[in-house]
């Protein structure tokens, strides 16, 4: 049994069939790329994990509890984490505070009514986004607005906004897409570093085959809303129907 | 210090001094001079400032941290007016039992107002907030006459039980025997000072009522309700549950507006429908955007001016403009009185919608942030690219 197991999951859109019988089984402790061409259903895949969809059927089990009917906070609390396509973070707040933020949701539960403790005397949740920041190399922009951020730091303040959380599943929907490669690379090292580190589950939507290869323990691929073939990525690169679906043009 | 930091400690000691000295501060100018007409330090103004002072602090806590813009705050300042003069009529004038009930019902009619009308945000939240506070004006109008007294007005009748009023009790506002209409003139020289109990109970409130707003501001809830303003999005996905929080601050500013309709009617025990009107709820946000949005000062500086514009500048007449500009040339005082009269006396919304636009235009921080530019501009020292500072909300 994985840490996420999604069986017979369909949703349609209108008269479009977006997913059509998704059976995926992510592991504990692996990363899990799931690939496919444009319109293939990963984004709606992964909205249907978070609570951002409901799907038409089948059901998305994570950690031993359904998912489905919960709302997006209540799943985060059951241990699930999500990075976006552009990184969504508390642009009015400091760094510091964008961190600080998730360790509140963290020990306090969805809501608490700590309106007159001061966070300034929070000691434990500071130096816990401080140790956090400093994962990330971002330490020394603790104090920053974080709208004068450059988009690769937004990424990183984001990914550490997460990790803070020490989720039990991490997703990330195309975290280098349109990114300079420069930054790609530097996107790749930090995920790494991070799974090396904590040693924690991922599930990653990319196209871009450089992340997925040097990264997926995994991959699964997705084509027209059904999975094609679930593989280790050296047999998915050889894979005559995956070759033949989408990789033909990619140039592995 | 008492649980806040230097800064703000400071802050609030200035804000203690000036509402604790505000009968002298605001009496610069002797009795006898021209300039009299400016003086706000007369107890029915600075009541006013003292009140809407609470009011703005209030709201600026739900508008300010969080975004959402209730257009329908005067609901339960008018809800907190009538629950204190029924508490006049059944108990006694002892307005201990009338501050409390009125911040218990306007609390009350927060949690249904809140609860339905954040349903929805942005615009659609407005709406319903407007919707709602006119409906319960319609309804204090006509429908619940026999609770509001409709048209006439609510006041206390000489029949009314007071059960608690006792024989020989003062028949006016009072806190334990003290009459809030007390007052105490003091001269000197060519100026004088009134001190009166009314006002000082409202500034004693506005001082608990900014020390807590500090409070607010500064604790995890608050730094939450600015997440709120900055990416619901990203807080759902993040394990918070906006709702509550949202809520919560709708209650908070409910309970400000309750308790500041309920000083209004310790300082005059008598209300009316209007008091929930929607051009009253409007005032409270233009104070709230004048001041400075999400500052902590920001909502009395805006209460402030606009009250004191309401009270000074409505009262100018054309006869003063004449006695001001006399000393011009005949032909340019003819002018300049032609261009300033529109503006005075019951024009005085003009100035207001003036000042409005050009505060809006130039300063969107408020007065708070032509406050910051006036200090820029005299301190010598460079502004330091403060970290720290720079992401907090400002003073
Ligand atoms: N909310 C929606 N309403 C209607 N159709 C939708 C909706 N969301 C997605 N779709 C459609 O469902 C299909 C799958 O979309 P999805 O975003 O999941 O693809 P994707 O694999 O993430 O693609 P990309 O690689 O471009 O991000 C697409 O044809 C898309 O147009
Ligand atoms: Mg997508």
């Amino acid at each position: 049994m994985g840490i996420l197991e999604v069986k017979g999951v369909n949703k349609r859109f209108g008269g479009l069939q977006a997913l059509g019988d998704v059976n995926l089984s992510v592991q504990e402790n692996t990363v899990h790329a799931i690939i496919g061409p444009t319109g293939a259903g990963k984004s709606t895949l992964l909205n249907c994990l978070v609570g951002k969809l409901i799907p038409d059927s089948g059901s998305v089990m994570f950690d031993g509890q359904s998912v489905l009917g919960r709302k997006p906070f209540e799943i985060n609390q059951m241990g699930i984490s999500r990075v976006f396509q552009t990184p969504e973070i508390f642009t009015d707040l400091s760094v510091i505070e964008n961190v600080m933020i998730p360790c509140f949701a963290k020990r306090d539960g969805a809501f608490r009514m700590h309106a007159i403790e001061s966070v300034s005397s929070e000691k434990g949740i500071r130096e816990q986004a401080e140790t956090m920041l400093a994962d990330v190399n971002m330490l020394d922009k603790r104090d920053m607005h974080t709208a004068s951020l450059s988009r690769g730091d937004k990424r990183r303040l984001e990914m550490a906004m997460c990790l803070v959380q020490d989720p039990k599943l991490l997703l990330l929907d195309e975290p280098t897409a349109g990114m300079a490669r420069a930054d790609t690379n530097n996107t790749i090292d930090l995920l790494k570093e991070i799974k090396e580190k904590r040693n924690i589950t991922m599930a990653i939507i990319e196209h871009d085959m450089h992340v997925v290869f040097s990264m997926a323990e995994r991959i699964t691929v997705l084509a027209q809303g059904t999975p094609l073939v679930e593989d280790t990525p050296d047999n998915i690169k050889g894979h005559p129907k995956v070759r033949e679906a989408y990789l033909g043009e990619a140039q592995v | 210090m008492i649980g806040l930091n230097k800064k703000d400690f400071g802050l609030f000691l200035i804000v203690c001094f000036m509402a604790l000295a505000a009968p002298i501060l605001l009496n610069p100018f002797p009795v006898d001079s021209a300039m009299s007409d400016f003086n706000a330090g007369y107890p029915a103004l600075m009541q006013k400032f003292a009140i809407f002072g609470i009011v703005v602090i209030g709201f600026n806590i739900l508008f300010g941290l969080t975004g959402y813009l209730s257009f329908g705050h005067a609901a339960f300042l008018g809800a907190g007016s009538y629950a204190a003069v029924w508490m006049y009529k059944l108990l006694s004038f002892n307005v201990i039992f009338a501050i409390p009930a009125s911040i218990i019902v306007a609390g009350l009619l927060s949690v249904v107002i809140g609860h339905i009308s954040l349903r929805r945000s942005g615009i659609y939240f407005s709406i319903l907030t407007l919707a709602f506070a006119q409906m319960s004006y319609a309804l204090a109008y006509s429908v619940l006459t026999p609770i509001t007294n409709g048209e006439t007005g609510l006041q206390v009748y000489n029949n009314d039980p007071q059960v608690l009023m006792g024989e020989g009790a003062l028949a006016e506002p009072h806190l334990f025997g003290l009459n809030l209409n007390n007052l105490t003139k003091v001269q000197v020289g060519g100026w004088e000072f009134t001190f009166e109990v009314g006002y000082y109970l409202c500034a004693i409130f506005l001082i608990l009522a900014f020390y807590m707003s500090i409070r607010i501001f500064r604790s995890p809830f608050g730094m939450m309700l600015r997440a709120i303003k900055s990416n619901q999005n990203r807080l759902n996905y993040t394990g918070v549950s906006p709702k509550p929080y949202t809520l919560a601050a709708f209650i908070i500013s409910g309970l400000y507006a309750g308790l500041a309709g309920g000083l209004m009617a310790a300082m005059d025990p008598l209300t009316g429908a209007e008091r929930m009107f929607w051009t009253e709820s409007g005032e409270i946000v233009l104070m709230s955007i004048l001041g400075g949005v999400g500052t902590l000062i920001g909502p009395i500086l805006g209460a402030g001016a606009i009250e004191y514009m309401s009270a000074i500048v409505s009262a100018i007449t054309s006869a003063d403009l004449k006695s001001w500009f006399g000393w011009l040339p005949d032909w340019l005082e003819t002018i300049v009185i032609y261009v300033l009269y529109p503006f005075v006396g019951k024009g005085w919304h003009l100035t207001l919608g003036v000042v409005f636009m050009l505060v809006v235009i130039f300063l969107p921080g408020g007065l708070v942030e032509g406050g910051q530019r006036i200090g820029k501009l005299f301190s010598r020292k460079k502004p330091a690219t403060a970290p720290g500072g720079s992401a907090t909300p400002a003073e």
